[in-house]
């Protein structure tokens, strides 16, 4: 019988195979490490390492039905990581991509890679496995010249078999069942490079022709033998304590299993999904709560977060920009701001955990399964070696979202039911309610021009809470954590520098300072899409434009009159040319913005018609955006993850704001928390920028600021007025 | 108290023993095995659960399966045919690649049948309208759109 993957997978099983890896430090940046507030998942190298992330089959495998598993430590959020990596393979090993199957991220099989997130995957995971995919051509082509007695110029790789004129045998054959385990060292041709037969090929993703058939499994559709269904029952506030639970009569309930109450952690397990819900419905209503803090629901949350204690660091100092702002012809200065809004996933969490002799398994969306396991381990109290935490893509990720929380709510309730896999469905309002939301965030500039309308000095202070408590090894990073009878407390301000993130301007300024204000909010947040560069960026590129008004220039000139980047040059010059036949008509404007994402990644222009309705409503009618990434690897995933940036952050930066009264979150669901709609919807156009000759660069999130800038710009030039508080449209005429 | 509930979905008829007022969405899901149809919000506010009922597309999270017997129910499974053929709805959407997470993916795509079994060549304004209904967050909205006018016109 032939191995397959599926029963690859399977053989793997639970039982590390194992090799893990140098830890994460090694394979991703400083900023994406730290975003987790830790170097989660470091301490297993020296435990599991019988492959090591410098060898072939740490990242493919070849298996015995002729097809090849690239194997890879990141996470299918959506946005599309499967097939970007199996083309890479693909192009490497000259094979159809449709030979290629991608096993993502598992503890003890995938290499260690941190986190999905900040936009690095294409950067880090699909390189290794492109120089991995491109190291195994050459050692299989050798490998077979020396089999055959022939020059290693005379054979080559074609879909998964090895040819030399006549002679053919599978890549499986050749290895006689062995894996490459090989270092990697430099491949002396990438193909990705010299060929691109498969990459920068609009290749489809085969996980959308499963979707259209159903048979894509999300982690909310797995099912296993006996498998039962849980509930969690929520206090009524971010403190409240349990005060007390009748328990009484609860076991005659149909299909209960148990009530699990660790501390004011309640939840209940059932047989069957809705009896769950129906037990969590009764002990809701027998809970009480004592709740002893309140929210700060009665002043304006925006002068609220300044009144807050900050920890104030200047984060970029040049020239002395404060004379040159007093001194110069052309003053201004204005404050934006951002409301807390949510990553507002369309499926609510979910997980399924298994306890049995003292091992753990976990299947998760989580966005990274190794820290997860460390932080499961602190929070359980038991070996991260008993714990094995498999991936498995869940609905829409755009940060850190209720994925670990739910995971460890599951494995709180599994580990009191032992034997039985224990299914975690997380309703509407626990998604809505208790994720960690983007925080809320102030920008205040000052600039001083001269009178040939360039910045001559620039002054930039924001207040922001830390954008990141991702689990990171402690337990309060675990929604449940805090509720539990052991008290762990909650997280910190956590990841600072991701409120830091696109903070200085990209534009050439001889004199500027920017100055950071940290406070820790009264709402839990953490990671959303682009972080604080969301805000930043919103808040700069609206600056700019106000900036370009003051000086009498048009808005796109006046930014690069402000670069020296030609590529970023480039890409406005796109833009403009692109919007250079829009007439807006009345009550109708055109708005513009540029930003490169972390200063480092993907160049992003964009452009917004906006119109505003009878109903004094502002629409969005079109958008246009060029992105430069370097070389692109899937052309129409680019454009789709872009596309999409940009329809998210439109609809972030004209609707959305989370809200609270005293108590709680009354976000609770779509009515109360009113996203885009298909009625809203503008046409998208995006250009892609290949430059092969290039690094890949992260993309994912580069649309989010200057899209938000682009739509309040175009406010502005509709109207004259300048809208710089967030959302745009008053969230009243939706809620309902 | 459970009973036994016959249902018609996807051209058969099924005996399932459930409590009657079991959301149809878990039954079609844990009962039938049927993971097209999504659970979203429980709420009838996003359409992730949509499912035809007499060939028009609706939420199957709060509609009680008892409700649900006189009807013929159509998830996303049984829009493919017998020889394994998509649905040209089903077909577009992977010709424009309208997804990202495809978590939507089900209700957009039931929804769209339900239209264009009502509209044959709707316009964008109307694929819009028809479509309120539905959550995306990921936004593949324009996508979706374009696979809606592709289908009516294939």
């Amino acid at each position: 019988m032939k191995t397959s993957r599926r029963e690859f997978i399977r053989q793997l099983g639970y039982v590390s195979i194992g090799f893990t890896i140098l830890g994460a430090a090694c394979m991703n940046t400083k900023e994406e490490n730290n975003e987790g507030g830790g170097n989660a998942g470091n301490s297993e190298a020296a435990t599991e390492n019988s492959n090591r992330p410098d060898r072939i089959n740490a990242w493919l495998r070849v298996l015995e039905d002729g097809s090849v598993l690239v194997l890879t430590g990141k996470m299918e959020l959506g946005q599309g990581i499967r097939i970007a990596v199996a083309q890479m393979a693909a192009e490497e090993l000259n094979t159809s991509p449709d030979l290629v199957e991608v096993n993502l991220a598992e503890t003890g099989v995938t290499a260690n890679e941190g986190y999905t997130a900040g936009s690095h995957s294409i950067e880090t995971s699909a390189m290794s496995i492109r120089r991995a995919a491109a190291a195994a051509r050459e050692k299989l082509l050798n490998l077979a010249s020396k089999k055959w007695e022939i020059p290693v110029s005379q054979v080559s790789l074609e879909d998964g078999n090895i040819i030399a004129g006549t002679n053919k045998m599978t890549l499986y054959d050749l290895l006689e069942g062995r894996q490459i385990s090989e270092e990697i060292g430099e491949p002396s041709e990438i193909y990705g490079k010299t060929r691109r037969k498969y990459v920068g090929q609009p290749v489809l993703r085969k996980d959308i022709s499963a979707m259209v058939r159903a048979q894509h499994e999300y982690v909310q559709d797995l099912e296993f033998p006996n498998m039962v269904h849980a509930r969690i029952i929520r206090p009524t506030s971010y403190t409240s304590k349990l005060a007390s639970l009748d328990e009484e009569g609860l076991e005659d309930f149909p299909g209960f299993l148990k009530l699990v109450r660790i501390g004011s952690f309640v939840g209940v397990i059932a047989e069957e999904e809705f009896e769950a819900i129906k037990l969590s419905w009764e002990v809701n209503n027998r809970a009480q709560w004592d709740d002893d803090e309140e929210l700060p629901a009665e002043v304006p949350l925006k002068e609220y977060l300044k009144t807050l204690d900050a920890d104030v660091e200047v984060e970029e100092e040049k020239g002395d920009w404060q004379s040159t702002i007093e001194e110069a012809p052309i003053q201004h200065s204005a404050s934006y701001y951002k409301p807390y809004i949510m990553h507002a996933a369309n499926g609510p969490s979910c997980a399924v955990a298994f306890f049995d002799n003292d091992k753990l398994s976990v299947w998760t969306h989580s966005q990274g399964v190794y820290p997860l396991r460390e932080t499961l381990a602190a929070l359980l109290g038991m070996p991260a070696e008993s714990i094995h935490v498999k991936g498995v893509p869940g609905s829409g990720c755009y940060g850190h979202n209720g994925a670990d929380d739910v995971a460890a709510e599951a494995a709180l309730l599994a580990v009191n039911l032992p034997g039985r896999h224990v299914r975690l469905q997380w309703m509407r309002n626990d998604e809505h309610c208790w994720e960690p939301y983007g925080t809320a965030m102030i920008m205040e500039l000052q600039a001083g021009l001269d009178s040939n309308g360039k910045i001559k000095g620039w002054k930039y202070d924001f207040w922001s809470d830390g954008h990141s408590t991702r689990p990171n090894g402690q337990p309060e990073t675990l929604l449940p954590a805090r509720f539990l009878d052991k008290g762990h407390g909650v997280p910190g301000i956590g990841f600072k520098g991701g409120a830091v993130r696109n903070s200085t301007p990209y534009y050439t300024i001889e004199t500027l300072q920017t100055t950071s204000h940290i406070f820790q909010g009264p709402l839990r947040k953490s990671a959303l899409r682009g972080l604080g560069a969301y805000g930043n960026i919103f808040g700069i590129e609206c600056f700019i434009d106000e900036l370009a008004q003051k000086a009498g220039k048009d808005p796109v000139e006046f930014r690069i009159n402000h670069l020296s980047d030609e590529r970023a040059i480039t890409c406005l010059k796109k833009i403009k040319e692109k919007t250079s036949n829009v007439r807006p008509g009345e009550n109708e404007g055109l708005g513009y913005a540029f930003s490169r994402y972390k200063n480092s990644a993907s160049y992003f222009a964009v452009a917004a018609h906006v119109k505003k309705m009878d109903d004094g409503i502002f629409r969005v009618k079109k958008m246009w955006g060029v992105i430069d990434s370097g070389e692109t690897i899937n052309p129409d995933g680019l454009k789709n993850q872009t596309e999409g940036g940009m329809v998210q952050a439109a609809s972030w930066a004209l609707r959305e704001e989370v809200r609270f009264d005293k108590q709680h979150i009354t976000s609770v669901d779509w009515h109360r928390y009113p996203i885009f709609r298909f009625e809203e919807i503008p046409e998208v156009e995006v250009e892609v920028i290949d430059r092969v000759d290039e690094k890949p660069l992260g993309a994912g999130e580069a649309a989010q600021g200057p899209s938000a800038a682009a739509v309040a710009n175009a406010v502005f030039d509709a109207t004259g007025i300048r809208y710089r508080d967030l959302p745009i449209n008053p969230v009243e005429k939706y809620l309902r | 108290m459970k009973r036994k509930i016959t249902l018609k979905v996807n051209g058969k008829e099924h005996e399932v023993n459930v409590d009657p007022e079991t959301p149809l969405l878990y039954v079609l899901r844990n009962n039938l095995g049927l993971k097209g149809p999504k659970f979203g919000c429980g709420l009838s506010q996003c359409g992730a659960c949509m499912v035809l009922y007499d060939g028009k597309a609706n939420p199957s999270c709060l509609m009680s399966v008892e409700n649900a017997t006189d009807m013929e129910i159509t998830t996303l499974e049984g829009l493919v045919d017998e020889e394994g053929n998509l649905h040209k709805v089903q077909q577009a959407f992977v010709e424009e690649q309208a997804a990202q997470c495809g978590y939507c993916l089900n209700g957009l795509v039931m929804a769209s049948v339900g239209l264009l079994k009502k509209n044959s060549n709707p316009s964008d304004e109307e694929i819009q309208a028809a479509l309120y209904r539905n959550i995306c967050r990921c936004g593949v909205h324009p996508r979706v759109i374009k696979a809606v006018k592709k289908a009516s016109t294939s």
